[in-house]
């Protein structure tokens, strides 16, 4: 019989789980779920080394241990800090951490253009998100925002370091899933950009993923910018036979064509496994794919208003409040008045309807 | 005049070259420690209450005992010579007279923590002070107290310069080991603290030069001796390094008895103001500690008079009292401008932000720009909140303590000379037209700075 592990007992906004030790506060408050899990714009299970860096993810630990019950007096960023048994941990139930997190949300949007109506990424972007939980709806930042050049990495991704919150995801996706060390960032503070060195490593086949842990839209799918909003998108599971990767990935379909390839992610936006620029940018035809089925996008967000599955009708209350019996027709308004009658076809009047074209027909 | 310990032979000459310094008791430290354990070499420094000379304040000896022992694992002693915070100079003035004290202090160290290989990490600038270091390593070499087999102790240790690119970040531990490591200086998310995982992972001491020279008069005089020095938990001599607007700036040693009045005003250490003015201000640590004005300074909020040690300048916590930090001693006589003067430090830090985490990146540009707009006339009597707003977002919310450095000097200023931000706003013409004597050398808006 297996040695049974001794799990730590932690407690996130007063809700207890059991976790092995070893696990980040990020990772048992997502297996609680919901909102008791702290957002996070930089840390990426997959990527070693991630997290740490935005600081939206940040809670406070109102009880050490049981062996040292004493808080921490700061803040702490629950994506690198590993529980302990007996930890308590305040998330949104922390005023403190409320109002850290409006300030990191402010701060990132500082130098962000918010040009969402133009952006890629709008819909499914992390950004967006957080700023609809934690953001206000006016900015206090009165100056000039920080601009860059569109650079084109490679042919198939674009970067728009405008809109980067310098994460790091894509510098560690460079260093880790493709070959070669690539060290992405020049230059520091708020005019630290994601630079050439990335450009250098573009000739690897996995280069694709960093437009997939790209929180923002800085790194965009060049065969699909601008071709759809992704909420009219549908969204449907799809593998082929691949020697590089997985081959498992979502297809974004709009009719018959399929718009763009991404792999396939979890509810917190992470990708189950990586897929190589082949499956992403070269087959994106419908006959390519064998097509499992429609994805169940399990965010709270835009993007999901794309999936089939789940959907139900709202209820119809009319005939329920009315005993069964349909609704009867008490009176026509046109019996009674003379304004905007039913046989002027108003839709094909040359220009706006005005008084005149309804004396006109009257006469 | 109070016992010197660090700078004692300073001025003697040719105290450069290792015959004047061996011939002035010099390395008598490294004889007597290669005869003890380096428990007891530890066990000592913890007695003497020597506290880390950096900024922090953090007990040295408590700092070593942390230090973890895993078999067959190289265990690291790196010296932080990387000292660029503004106003702090006392490590350049130590290095460039007494390298030898330092290479004393290093091969003490080293054996207590047992690294056989041992960095200094020292600030691109101070170019020439490296020559002056790889002398005095190579003299060191040839008489024995480094390499093989030191003294026939069996104990073996190299000392290595590294000499940074010119980033104040690199003055944090954590960064200063991923700059040595050949990587971007970012700092790391702590834990794991040094002491377990540091440079190539493994178990490293980071120490401030001023701490590494400190050893070896605890381990001349003994390790009580030196607690004896000093009051309270401020044990043994600071080097303060006073510049700004006073008679004699440089560095001086004192015992950290003594009080700020007396280091400002008496003719041993500062002189006076300069050019018969008033004190309006001072900095009591380095550019990063918040600022006090003259009345705060000398007296606590209890009216007692204000000290120079760790414990009585931080009396009052950050409402009325200020931090000893790293000994960079800078005051303002009554014709600084506090929005100015917060305006460039706050420009530093902009430019000196690594850019990794999102409140110090972006904050400290913002409160920058704020700063600039007060100064040049262009403020809103709104802006002061503001920017008391978002330096309270910063501090404490950032990977590592540059966020509070760049935080805590704009909190301080408008605690305390709110009233001068005011007149900024409500004057902007006189304001502007005022003059500032040699602050005023520049309009900082033509200056490029990325």
């Amino acid at each position: 019989m297996a040695e049974e592990k001794k799990l730590f007992r932690v407690i996130v906004d007063n809700i207890p789980v059991d976790v092995e030790p070893g696990t980040t506060i990020l990772q048992a408050a997502r297996l609680i779920g919901g909102e008791v899990a702290p957002p996070a714009m930089c840390y990426y299970t997959k990527l070693k080394g991630s997290g740490g860096k935005c600081r939206t993810c940040l809670v406070e630990v109102s009880k050490g241990s049981t062996a040292d019950p004493r808080p921490m007096p700061k803040l702490v960023a629950s994506c690198r800090t590993t529980v302990m048994e007996g930890m308590e941990v305040k998330n949104i139930t922390s005023p403190r951490v409320i109002d850290a997190r409006n300030g990191v949300v402010e701060f990132l949007l500082l130098n962000h253009p918010l040009d969402c109506p133009i952006c890629d990424q709008a819909g499914e972007c992390h950004l967006q998100d957080l700023s609809y939980e934690h953001g206000k709806e006016a900015t206090r930042y009165e100056f000039g925002k920080r601009t860059f050049e569109k650079h084109d990495l490679g042919p198939h991704i674009q970067l728009h370091m405008t809109r980067c919150i310098l994460c790091y995801r894509c510098v560690y996706v460079a260093d880790q899933v493709s070959e070669g060390r690539a060290h992405g960032i020049l230059s520091r503070g708020d005019h630290s950009e994601i630079a050439t060195y990335i450009e250098k490593s573009l000739d690897s086949d996995f280069i694709g993923n960093v437009i997939d842990v790209c929180p923002v839209g800085a790194l965009t799918d060049k065969t699909f910018r601008f071709k759809n909003r992704v909420w009219f998108t549908k969204p449907s599971d799809a593998h082929r036979h691949c020697d590089k990767c997985c081959g498992k990935v979502t297809l974004w379909q709009r009719g018959e064509d399929v718009l763009r390839v991404t792999a396939r992610k979890d509810q917190w936006g992470e990708v189950e496994d990586w897929i190589c620029d082949d499956c992403r940018f070269v087959h994106k035809k419908a006959s390519d794919w064998i097509i499992e089925g429609p994805t169940q996008v399990n965010r709270h967000s835009v993007i999901s208003q794309g999936h089939y599955v789940g959907m139900r009708k709202p209820k119809e209350t009319i005939s329920e409040v009315m005993g069964g019996r349909a609704p009867k027709l008490l009176m026509d308004i046109h019996s009674v008045s003379e304004v905007n009658k039913p046989d002027v076809d108003l839709g094909a009047l040359p220009g706006p309807a005005t008084s005149a074209v309804f004396n006109k027909e009257k006469s | 005049m109070a016992k010197k310990l660090l700078l004692e032979n300073a001025h003697v000459e040719n105290i450069r070259s290792y015959g004047v310094y061996r011939d002035r008791g010099g390395y008598s430290a490294v004889e007597k420690a290669l005869k003890m354990t380096p428990e007891a070499i530890v066990e000592e420094v913890k007695k003497s209450g020597l506290r880390g000379r950096g900024g922090a304040g953090f007990p040295a000896g408590m700092k070593w005992s942390f230090m973890a022992k895993p078999e067959g694992v190289p265990r690291y002693l790196v010296c932080n010579a990387d000292e660029s915070e503004p106003g702090t100079f006392k490590d350049r003035y130590l290095m460039e007279f007494i390298p030898h004290l330092l290479i004393e202090g290093l091969v003490v160290s080293s054996f207590a923590l047992g690294s056989n290989r041992t960095y200094i990490y020292i600030r691109g600038e101070y170019a020439w002070i490296v020559d002056i270091l790889e002398q005095a390593i190579a003299e060191a070499h040839a008489n024995g107290w480094l390499g093989k087999n030191i003294q026939g102790s069996g104990f073996d240790c190299q000392i290595y310069v590294q000499r940074g690119a010119g980033a104040y970040i690199c003055g944090e531990e954590t960064a200063l080991l991923e700059s040595l490591e050949g990587k971007r200086g970012n700092p790391r998310i702590k834990p794991p603290f040094p002491a377990v995982k540091g440079l190539w992972d493994c178990p490293t001491v980071v120490n401030n030069v001023e701490t590494i020279a400190a050893v070896v008069p605890i381990i001349n005089l003994g390790g009580e001796a030196y607690a004896s020095i000093g009051v309270g938990k401020s044990t043994g001599t600071k080097l303060i390094s006073a510049c700004g607007n006073i008679n004699k700036p440089g560095v001086y040693e004192i015992d950290m008895t003594i009080s700020v009045e007396e280091f400002i005003f008496s003719d041993e250490y500062c002189g006076g103001i300069a050019n018969g003015k008033r004190l309006k201000a001072c900095i009591p640590g380095g550019s990063s500690v918040p600022i006090l004005p003259a009345n705060l300074l000398l007296k606590t909020a209890k009216g007692e008079s204000r000290l120079m040690n760790y414990e009585s300048l931080a009396d009052g916590g950050f409402a009325t009292g200020s931090s000893m930090g790293s000994g960079g001693f800078i005051v303002l006589d009554e014709d600084q401008c506090v929005v100015r003067h917060t305006m460039s430090l706050a420009r530093f830090y902009r430019h000196e932000s690594c850019g990794q985490c999102s409140p110090c990146r972006e904050g400290t540009g913002w409160m920058e720009k704020i700063l600039m707009n007060i100064e040049y006339g262009k403020g809103k009597m709104s802006d002061i909140d503001l920017l008391w707003d978002i330096q309270r977002r910063i501090e404490g919310n950032t990977i590592c303590p540059l966020g509070d450095a760049a935080a805590w000097p704009v909190a301080a200023a408008i605690r305390h000379f709110r009233d001068e931000f005011e007149w900024h706003i409500n004057h902007p013409e006189e304001a502007q037209k005022r003059n500032y004597g040699l602050a005023n050398y520049a309009d900082v808006r033509d200056a490029v700075l990325v």
